[in-house]
């Protein structure tokens, strides 16, 4: 069963305008679209990577999901229920079941809380547990990440490495028993060394818990080693989506396919091919109708720049991308490994 | 290698003095870098790698203290020469820097191209349409069309800024360029551009490149050579392909397998227990000893000697000898964390 769903969420951000542009030299207000028409469905026990570059709309779409932020239309549905239309006492419930791990392990722990309390924190702002409860939870929690309570306990953020800051942050996330966790780059700030003990750690505890998880990165060799699905993004729109495997290594889209070749590989040996793309990515303000990838594409025509395909992907198996151009894409890849 | 090296580095250390005492940031790092290859040296924060290249360039702050054998450029001593003398000489026209944060080294308030303008009048006598001719130049070069030299930085996107600054670390011809972190934080796409770009120049111009990054695919891509270092020593030194394929320290072997690769889904990653050491202090042992599941009581109290392993493979281990076997036990998860 699906947890959590997303039908055509949208969100449009106004730019500025001064008051003398607007009422006197008549600009209109501008948009810019981050997020459009984005179908997507979590299920139970997955989890699903969004991979995309700077501005594609993934921290939008975490923040959407996470009830930070309001879609400009479309809905959000947890566990079949509308999240705008939650009223307060849903609102605390789902605030229990939905976790969120932030990118900077050095910002998001308080400096003047000790570890425990930072872990205990909400739980007790919930009251979700006599306080005997959440100190057992709690210390069960740092012994599963790999801290020791007696140790780490008493402890200050600044006495902590950046690796240990965001176990606590996982910590904090994972007390909490959610059902849904929604990782924004967790491990961009860390040193690779102490990466793969991360990204084992939330693999394992996901298993372990049961709960969803929501990973979002521009590393496609991270998501690669940690979600079941994947989905691109460019400019807040989903360009192709599917099992992570088949996406990686059958890319459709034109875009995954210039982003596949364009991550380097440890190993000198390799030689990649040069991504098939052109120009630079742009703010998505005020954009065509179409297909955001028209301009950089190499096999767009003119039904791209007017027509956009929307993904809608229920089924866990399926492969999809939003492309009008998919057969000219994949017989010109045929071609070219046949030669 | 047959060729003279174009920059010689023997025995640099780098002491910072602090309020808690003596760090050694940098520990008797020896390396050379050959004409026209790209030499990388990879490490992760706090390894010494920016102190490295800051005591290179002069650039170290006032309680930094560097001291070596021996730095020479194609056999001038750069270590014994005036500030002036280096400043006038050797900084731009021979020795290059792109610097870490680059995106964030230009001036907001002068146009861009101005500014390149500006640092190639102030060490040539060069005419200011001949500059601006040259910054064209430059801009082609590194693929920015030249009616954006007239645009201010914020114009410019992350990549534009690190390309603009790869312009202007080109201008004066200078036969070596260092690099630090130059890709880092700029997405896949316009990393792979940049990289791109870095390899023509290379072909073309007929530098020698210093590639300082913690990025190990980056590192693998684009090296002839490469050096990993570790608190503030470097661990081992060979060709790339020498390095991972038959890679023999310990923390080369963790640093190798702790990296995904969008090749190789489903393959187990290790990760290394703990963190890096405190460099307060002088050294006693290997200072990777604290992690290493492979350490023996002589790592502690001893520090090793660097063994050629022949081929210009270097490496800075007592257990040099049993590298095969290591290579085997470093791929699997439990020999990281069962020692400790």
């Amino acid at each position: 069963m699906a947890l959590l769903e997303l039908k055509d969420v949208t969100r449009h951000y106004e730019v500025k305008t001064g008051l003398i542009d607007r009422v006197f030299r008549g600009k209109p207000i501008r948009k810019i679209k981050a997020v459009e028409s984005l179908n997507m469905v979590l299920n139970e026990n997955e989890v699903v990577g969004i991979a995309g570059e700077s501005g594609c709309g993934k921290s939008t779409t975490c923040m959407i999901i996470a009830g930070l932020l309001q879609p400009s239309s479309g809905e959000v549905l947890y566990q079949g229920k509308r999240v705008d239309q939650f009223n307060t006492q849903d609102q605390r419930w789902y605030r229990h079941q939905v976790q969120m791990i932030f990118q900077d392990p050095y910002e998001s722990l308080n400096p003047r809380f000790r570890i425990f309390d930072t872990v205990a924190e909400g739980p007790r702002a919930l009251r979700l547990w006599p306080e005997s409860e959440i100190a057992s939870k709690v210390e069960s929690m740092l012994g599963s990440v790999g801290l020791e309570p007696g140790k780490y306990g008493d402890r200050y953020p600044h006495e902590l490495s950046g690796g240990e800051r965001q176990r606590v942050v996982i910590a904090s996330a994972l007390v909490m028993e959610p059902r849904m966790v929604i990782a924004d780059e967790p491990l961009s700030m860390l040193d690779v060394s102490i990466r793969a003990g991360i990204l084992e750690l939330l693999k394992d505890l996901a298993k372990k818990r049961h709960f969803s998880c929501l990973y979002v990165s521009h590393d496609l060799s991270i998501l690669g080693h940690i979600a079941d699905r994947l989905m691109i993004m460019y400019l807040g729109q989903a360009v192709e989506i599917g099992p992570t495997t088949e996406v990686i290594q059958k890319p459709q889209h034109p875009y995954t396919k210039a982003l596949i070749s364009a991550v380097p590989v440890p190993d000198p040996r390799i030689k990649r091919g040069i991504p098939k793309i052109s120009g630079d990515i742009t703010r998505p303000i005020d954009p065509p109708p179409g297909c955001r990838f028209t301009p950089r594409c190499p096999y767009a025509n003119h039904t791209c720049s007017e027509n956009f395909l929307k993904l809608d992907s229920v089924q866990k198996t399926n492969h999809l991308a939003a492309c009008h151009r998919l057969d000219v894409v994949s017989h010109e890849s045929e071609m070219t490994s046949m030669v | 290698m047959s060729q003279s090296p174009r920059l010689e580095v023997r025995n640099l250390s780098v002491r910072y003095q602090t309020r808690g005492g003596e760090v050694h940031a940098v520990n008797q790092v020896s390396f050379d870098v050959f004409p026209n290859e790209v030499f990388g040296i990879a490490g992760e924060s706090g390894c010494g790698k920016s102190t490295l290249i800051r005591a290179l360039m002069r650039l170290l702050p006032e309680n930094g203290v560097s001291d070596a054998d021996l730095i020479q450029y194609e056999g001038q001593s750069l270590d014994r020469m005036s500030e002036k003398k280096f400043r006038e000489q050797v900084l731009w026209s021979k020795i290059a820097l792109v610097p870490q944060s680059a995106m964030n080294s230009l001036n907001p308030v002068y146009r861009v191209g101005d500014q390149i303008i500006e640092a190639i009048r102030n060490h040539t006598s060069q005419e200011k349409h001949e500059a601006r001719s040259r910054v064209e130049e430059l801009f082609d070069v590194v693929g920015l069309e030249s009616d954006l030299m007239d645009s201010y930085p914020h114009e410019f996107s992350g990549g534009m800024r690190q390309r603009a600054m790869i312009a202007m670390s080109l201008a004066l011809d200078p036969g070596l360029i260092i690099m630090d972190e130059p890709t880092t934080g700029l997405d896949v796409l316009v990393q792979e551009r940049i990289l791109r770009r870095i390899r023509e120049i290379r072909s073309h111009i007929a530098s020698s490149i210093i590639l300082i990054t913690h990025d190990i695919a980056v590192i693998a891509e684009m090296s002839d050579r490469i050096a990993v270092m570790y608190g503030g020593r470097i661990m081992e030194q060979a060709q790339s392909e020498d390095l991972f394929d038959t890679p023999c320290h310990p923390y080369t072997l963790g640093l190798k397998n702790a990296f995904p690769s969008i090749q190789k889904l489903g393959q187990e990653l290790v990760s290394i227990p703990g963190s890096p050491p405190s460099l307060l202090g002088k050294q006693t042992g290997c200072p990777f000893e604290a992690r290493c599941p492979f350490s023996i009581d002589q790592c502690v109290t001893e520090i090793p000697k660097i063994e050629s392993l022949g081929k210009n493979h270097e490496v800075f281990c007592f257990r040099n000898t049993d590298a095969p076997q290591m290579r085997e036990q470093a791929t699997s998860m439990s020999t990281w964390h069962s020692s400790n």
